[in-house]
């Protein structure tokens, strides 16, 4: 552990990145101290430019308090990003694992269903999904996972197949191991870095694919977002360009935050990749 | 076995192999079509007013709606074989009908898209590769990093403000300026004033992944040993870049760019809504608002037999240029 921080450490992009992904972490978990009404809710004269009526970034058409809303949507982002990633890195080790470990007909069958999932056009897929199931928290993670998986899949795949031969797993065969706890127990803990660093890329990705849809009018309308803030005031661009300006700014920094602590994670647990990378 | 047969046999291999996504997209579309709540019926009975359940019945018994799934199956893909997508209420058209009437907005934008993200990509990545660990590779990185990470409606609105509101150098919205009446050139270059920003905003993150790629294959075409051959014999350093290593890094960008055509649609849904360019993704936009699931569901399946025929199209000119690839 310490020498794996001292890895990341060493990098100034991805500890900046940590930097600012804290600080949305903070921001979120402050929210409802600083911001304690719905950000919903009128809070007063509304198309305030920054600075102006008490707003600090200004308010919307409906007196929406741009500030309070980015607090409380900084909350929604990183909660739909995480259990997005999750269920999607879920699905992607379960049928990466199986086709990895078991090869023959098992594999065809479930890279065929990869492939066909890494076809289809994600983001319209995504848009089709939350459509068909209703707007809300869990069909936004569920239309974000669905199109997700595959990339984990692939990645899993390859793992098992180039370690179910090793020989630690020969000697796990012989001792009359099960074939669950040979991949949960012993491939799998031994193809965790890789995961770890695709996820943490995923999450960025579910971000960006969270701030669409919620954009376009497909996020849960009970839970305030930076999506819809932007959705809700492009058609006050001419008179409060502030209202889409900032969760923008917001979204920005979050996802490239990700993005570097991302790469950080890469190379402080793949070294030997970096250098193969150049 | 002479090599054009070779090559003929591989084309209809690679068209064999799309059979079954095709397949199983289309299966998936029903589906999908069966989760949606009501049916068209449903929609037929809200748009009228009142229907009373016999009628309703009767109804359901001439669309075929009361046929176990098994025969709606078979039913909907040779309807969609006979490029039949069904109805939309509310544009009151057949859902392909649309479909083609807004082909032609999006494939403009797409052709304009992937030619500045390719060309300017490639040529960042180029100058970022030849000037290593430089300035010029550090903000070209910087810029592909920033870029990976913006929303794209967010740029589009962001362009609009500084390009259309403040500067007013584009229009907002709309691929033309319809109550002018231009003709010829006029309308041509109307439309290509129209056609500047959304290009712009869609061509950003590909931009990004293209720089990012052509400068990964430069280097490491630069690492190969007919380089180094090439500089033992004496070749000039801008030689090799032109003529040898350009020409090889080449091809992954190239089947980057078919790869990538899925996303291009996504991102189009985007842009589209966002300066109401008449393409497919402002009618799926339109759609979404008025919950006409079926004219979704066409757009959708249109979009995902588009990437199918464009990896296909990728693949063979990728065999074409590349003789060393697989054809056997």
């Amino acid at each position: 552990m310490g020498e794996f921080w001292h890895r990341f450490a060493r990098n100034r992009q991805a500890l900046f990145g940590l930097g600012i992904l804290g600080c949305v972490i903070l921001l979120a978990a402050i929210a409802p101290l600083v911001y304690p009404a719905d950000p919903f809710s009128l809070a007063g004269q509304s198309m305030s430019p920054p600075g102006e009526n008490g707003f600090l970034l200004g308010s919307d058409s409906l007196g929406r308090d741009v500030a309070a809303g980015i607090a409380h949507g900084a909350k929604t982002s990183l909660m739909i990003g995480l259990v997005a990633t999750l269920v999607a890195v879920l699905i992607g080790v379960i049928m990466g694992a199986l086709a990895g470990y078991y090869g023959g007909w098992i594999d065809d069958l479930l890279m065929r269903t990869t492939e066909m999932f890494q076809t289809i056009p994600s983001f319209v897929f995504a848009i089709l999904l939350v459509a068909i199931m209703k707007p809300s928290i869990e069909s936004v993670v569920i239309a974000i996972a669905v199109v997700s998986w595959p990339a984990v899949a692939r990645l899993v795949r390859g793992e098992f197949l180039s370690l179910r031969n090793r020989e630690f797993v020969q000697a796990c065969h012989t001792v009359g191991m099960s074939d669950i706890r040979i991949m949960l127990g012993e491939i799998l803990p031994n193809c965790l870095s890789p995961i770890i660093v695709i996820g943490s890329l995923m999450v960025a990705t579910a971000i960006l694919i969270e701030s669409g849809l919620a954009f376009l009018g497909l996020g849960d309308p009970n839970v305030m977002s930076w999506g819809f803030q932007i959705g809700a005031g492009r058609t006050l661009l001419r008179s409060a360009w502030w209202v889409c300006t900032f969760p923008g700014i917001a979204i920005l920094l979050t996802v490239l935050a990700i993005n570097l602590v991302g790469e950080g994670l890469n190379d402080a647990l793949n070294p030997r990749l970096r250098e193969r990378a150049g | 076995m002479s090599h054009t047969t070779r090559r003929l046999r591989y084309v209809v291999k690679r068209l064999l192999q799309a059979v079954p996504i095709i397949f199983a997209i289309l299966v998936m579309n029903f589906f999908l079509l069966q989760l949606a709540e009501g049916d068209a019926v449903d929609v037929l009975a809200g748009e009228a007013g009142s229907a009373t359940p016999e009628y309703m019945a009767e109804l359901r018994a001439k669309f075929g709606l009361d046929q176990p799934l098994p025969v709606q199956l078979a039913r909907y893909l040779w309807n969609v074989v006979q490029f039949d997508l069904g109805y939309s209420f509310r544009h009151e058209m057949p859902v392909s009908e649309l479909i083609f009437d807004r082909m032609v907005p999006t494939l403009l934008l797409m052709i304009s898209t992937i030619t500045l993200a390719v060309g300017f990509g490639i040529l960042l990545g180029l100058i970022a590769a030849t000037g290593l660990n430089t300035w010029r590779d550090t903000a070209i990185s910087i810029f592909a990093l920033i870029t990976y990470a913006t929303p794209l409606f967010w740029v589009g609105l962001m362009l609009i403000v500084v390009f259309s509101l403040n500067l007013g150098w584009f229009p907002t919205s709309g691929m033309e300026n319809l109550t002018a009446f231009y003709e010829g050139w006029d309308r041509v270059w109307d439309i290509a004033r129209h056609l500047v920003l959304p290009t712009i905003t869609l061509s950003l993150f590909y931009l990004a992944l293209y720089t990012r790629l052509m400068r990964a294959s430069m280097l490491e075409q630069y690492g190969q040993d007919y380089v180094t051959t090439a500089r033992a014999k004496g070749v000039t350093e801008r030689r090799i870049v032109f003529v040898h290593v350009l020409r090889n890094a080449l091809l992954p960008v190239v089947t980057m760019a078919g790869v990538q055509v899925g996303a291009l649609i996504g991102g189009s849904v985007i842009v589209e809504s966002v300066f109401a360019w008449p393409g497919l993704g402002m009618l799926a936009f339109e759609a979404l608002f008025a919950r006409d699931l079926n004219l979704l569901l066409g757009i959708f399946l249109l979009s995902a037999l588009l990437v199918v025929a464009v990896n296909l199209v990728v693949d063979i000119i990728y065999s074409t240029l590349d003789p060393r690839i697989e054809v056997a």
